[in-house]
């Protein structure tokens, strides 16, 4: 592999995990980043989990796209299909590939790792509902990704989901010896943190790539 | 003229209940994710607010009637499917009709398929409500969604850039009048800040909404 493919790569890992932080730059994934972000343990049970799944289902919506719902896509089955253009099931597509895809991979983490699955099992069904998941395929989507990006794509947008839960886990242990406002208890002070870490990201979008 | 209301008392609960006092945002804590996203503008709130409460209704309908005949073990996928379905239907009328805005609020149409609310209502509601009672319950989250995106987008627009849905209510000091815009309500950490705010002013008013540690 030439050094200029791996600089492009290198620079698309650095923006998917800062520049353009699913949780802080985009806000998705905010549900479970505010339900599940009581423990550190809990948080990195989670982000890892997500990291494992986003890299998995990335790569293989883009296979499905490219390989399925793009336009001419279908040419090799008949001529006449050459200018269906399947897009619009994108959606339909990519989230029943999530969850199978997740429960795939509690299956096997289930059989394979089971000390793994004690930690992570719980919220492996949860994720095929949150929204980074689907979010990461619909960027893919978006922005025209190759393979090879969409699973550097992957691995970055999960960690950097996951690097942010586990900041905020730690940031709310800290904050149970604080005095919080009765009403601004739990979810609105939650809701202020993340809203100061966001500002805080922001700064990497100086960083030119 | 007395006659029959439409809506009996129950039902009157089932589609106000959720617009302010078990508002899904604010109480629930569903559907966070796009409220964040969309509220730039107050033009892509209310499309936002309008997708939503259409797909929360129909995904409720459609699923409370066929509720009886979904396996349990599979029903996440069932519903997941019946949400993509219409969330592709809004998708394609946004895109015919809207095609400007349907591309600035890019993935965040799809995305309604993990809205919570649509999810959380199918689920919490809809399995185990026939399908008018479900068809108001979808309409009311709908609208409490709606409400709030609107609040914030409103507020976001008028003191982020002196304009309402695009007319100019403040004349910004750039186009020689004297308001001068507030840039933090342009990024979107604001968005979280008034949500807080809006929290906490719901649970002053509401007590019994407090957490405890």
């Amino acid at each position: 592999m030439t050094a200029a493919i791996m600089q492009h790569f290198a620079d698309l890992f650095v923006k998917s995990v800062f520049l353009e932080n699913m949780a802080l730059a985009f806000f998705l994934g905010m549900c479970s980043f505010l339900a599940c972000s009581r423990k550190v343990e809990t948080a990195i049970g989670l982000g890892v989990a997500v990291v494992f799944v986003q890299v998995l289902t990335v790569p293989l919506n883009n296979l499905i796209l490219h390989h399925l719902l793009a336009e001419g896509a279908l040419g090799w089955l008949s001529p006449s299909l050459a200018k269906v253009d399947l897009g619009f099931l994108a959606f339909i597509l990519f989230i029943s590939t999530i969850a199978a895809a997740t429960q795939v991979v509690e299956m096997s983490v289930d059989r394979f790792a089971p000390k793994l699955y004690a930690t992570l099992g719980v919220f492996l069904p949860l994720i095929a509902v949150n929204c980074v998941i689907l979010a990461g395929s619909l960027f893919m989507q978006e922005r025209d990704y190759t393979f090879g990006e969409s699973v550097v794509y992957g691995v970055g947008s999960g960690l950097g989901w996951g690097i942010a839960i586990v900041a905020m886990a730690a940031v709310r242990e800290k904050m149970r010896y604080s005095n919080v406002p009765a009403g601004l208890k739990g979810l609105g002070i939650t809701f202020i943190t993340a809203g100061l870490m966001s500002i805080a990201f922001m700064l990497f979008s100086g960083i030119q790539l | 003229m007395k006659g029959t209301p439409i809506l009996s008392r129950a039902q009157r609960e089932t589609l106000f209940a959720p617009i302010v006092a078990n508002n899904p945002i604010g109480v629930q804590v569903l559907g966070i994710c796009s409220a964040l996203a969309v509220t730039t503008r107050l033009d892509k709130a209310i499309v936002m607010g309008l997708g939503v409460t259409i797909v929360t209704a129909c995904a409720n309908v459609a699923i409370s009637t066929v509720r009886n005949w979904i396996p349990n073990s599979i029903r996440i996928i069932v519903q997941l499917a019946i949400i993509a379905s219409l969330v592709i239907m809004v998708d394609q009328v946004l895109r015919a009709y809207l095609y400007e805005l349907s591309l600035e609020l890019s993935v965040f149409v799809g995305l309604i398929i993990t809205n919570c609310i649509v999810m959380g209502r199918a689920e919490g509601y809809a399995m185990a409500n026939p399908p008018w009672a479900s068809f108001l319950d979808g309409i009311g989250n709908g609208l409490g969604y709606a409400l709030v995106l609107l609040l914030v987008a409103l507020t976001r627009e008028l003191a982020g850039a002196g304009r309402v849905l695009g007319h100019t209510v403040l004349r910004t000091v750039s186009d020689g009048g004297w308001y001068e815009p507030n840039s933090l309500m342009l990024i979107a950490p604001s968005a979280l800040f008034l949500i807080a705010l809006l929290v906490w002013a719901l649970r002053t008013w509401k007590p019994e909404l407090q957490e405890k540690d």
